[in-house]
Parts: structure tokens; sequence; C-alpha cells
């Protein structure tokens, strides 16, 4: 299945990586847009970017159960200080953009990041 | 192996924290990553229900050569109608939860899920305590 670099994702949305440089390699093959964490958790498949608007220290504990080892936060929802912290420690990738989920999803399935479904 | 887990009643700064232990172990021992994945997706889920709707509880777990088992068992107010909890979509989840990105009426369908055997025992007014059963040799 074709993938795309974090990098090239994170470039193809005018974002910009907050932590996780080590992860600017990795092959992303679908993307998951949520800010509902009760279905986040219901996904299985690996290699998965979670685009979400929700800000908060439970969008990067669900990335953990759920093995995502990639974040991306729209509508420029900075991520606070302990969200940064958390992703560190669990070798997460945290990147923002100031688009809306509904753009990012756009422009990123344009360039060929899969649905889940 | 046995571990205990607390987990206390309303507090969501902590949420996961249980949960994120009991991963961290059972990557320590090994456990092929399919498995744990969907052992932490089930457990995390109850350890969210715990904290969101009981008065609190703890997560015990046993692993042996098989099978891993984890109970859940809170200190009530139970569930009135467990069919209903059941369902997909069904929630009485508080705004607060919800802002927080859950309550979405997903938890303990996405618990029976991943598990391979699960019980739960609960009335209204009483404790809750379910029991999920993890396979280990299918999975290696």
């Amino acid at each position: 299945m074709r993938a795309m670099k974090l990098k090239d994702i994170i470039t193809c949305v005018d974002g910009t990586l907050i932590i996780g440089e080590s992860h600017l390699e990795d092959d992303i093959e679908r993307g998951f847009a949520s800010d509902l964490m009760s279905d986040v958790l219901t996904i299985l498949e690996d290699n998965i970017l979670l685009i979400t608007g929700l800000s908060n220290n439970q969008a990067i504990r669900t990335a953990e159960m759920s093995d995502i080892k990639n974040i991306l936060l729209v509508r420029n929802k900075k991520p606070s200080q302990s969200m940064i912290d958390m992703a560190k420690e669990l070798n997460i990738s945290l990147s923002f953009t100031s688009y809306s989920l509904f753009k990012a999803s756009a422009l990123l399935y344009e360039k060929g990041l899969k649905p889940v479904y | 192996m046995y571990q205990e887990y607390l987990v206390p009643a309303k507090d969501f700064s902590i949420a996961g924290v249980a949960s994120s232990n009991f991963k961290r172990l059972l990557k320590q021992l090994n456990v092929p990553p399919k498995l744990i994945k969907r052992i932490m997706v089930a457990v995390f889920e109850a350890e969210i229900n715990v904290i969101a709707h009981s008065y609190g509880g703890k997560i015990l777990c046993e692993i042996s050569e098989d099978t891993i088992t984890v109970q859940v068992i809170d200190t009530g107010p139970g569930i009135a109608d467990l069919d209903l909890a059941m369902t997909e979509g069904w929630s009485t989840a508080s705004e607060e939860i919800q802002e927080l990105g859950y309550g979405a009426g997903m938890g303990l369908p996405n618990i029976k899920k991943n598990c391979d055997r699960l019980s739960i025992n609960t009335k209204s007014g009483e404790h809750t305590h379910i029991t999920m059963g993890f396979d280990l040799k299918e999975e290696q």
C-alpha cells in the first residue's frame, strides 16, 4: 500500500512538528480524523495518523493505547506543555496545523493517504 | 504473575495511568504486540468507565502461561440496564466526559469486541465486576 512520510504530511498541511523528529521518516498508510476518542479506540489497523481537534492529554493517552505513533492537531490547537511531555515520554509525534479537520483530511486524502474505512 | 492497579473516581487527570503501567508490564513480558493492543483497548475502556461512572475501583491482572485475565471491580453504583449499556451509541456520560473525547456509548461494546471472553456482573445500586479473558497461545 502506498504510504506517506510524516515529513510530507506536515508539508502538505503547512503544519509544524512540535515533538517527535525521529518519526519524520515514518511511513503512514492511513488517516483517521475524529475528535471522539471513543471512536479512535475502535480502530485496530496499524500505521495510522490521528487527525484531531481534541487538544488534551486524553488524545495522547488514546494514541498510546491504540499504538498510534503520530498525531496531527488541527484548527490551530496548540498542545499544552503537559501534552508535549506525555508525547515525548511515550515516543509519539505531535504536529499542528491551522487548517480545519476537513481541509487537512481532504488535502491528505488527495495526496494518497487512505481512510481506515 | 499478579498485578493490581487502583482507579480513583472522577479524576481524569490520571485517566489511563493504570492502563499505561499495565501496558509497560505486558511489553516487558514480551506479549505479542497485536494481543497487547487488544488487551489495552479493552482495559483502557474499562478504566475510563470506572473513572467516569463509578465511585472508584481497581484493576486486577493475572498473567499465566496461556491466558491473561483482567478483572475490573468498582464500588458502585452498578449498571441499571446492562443490555442497554451493551448497545453501541447508548451512553449516560456527562458533558464533561464527552468534552474529553469519551462517552460515545462505545465502551462496553468495544470491550466485548476485543476480549476472547467477557463476563459482567452488575446490578443497580451495587458494584460492577467485569472479567476479561485473553488467550496468549493463539496470537503467537
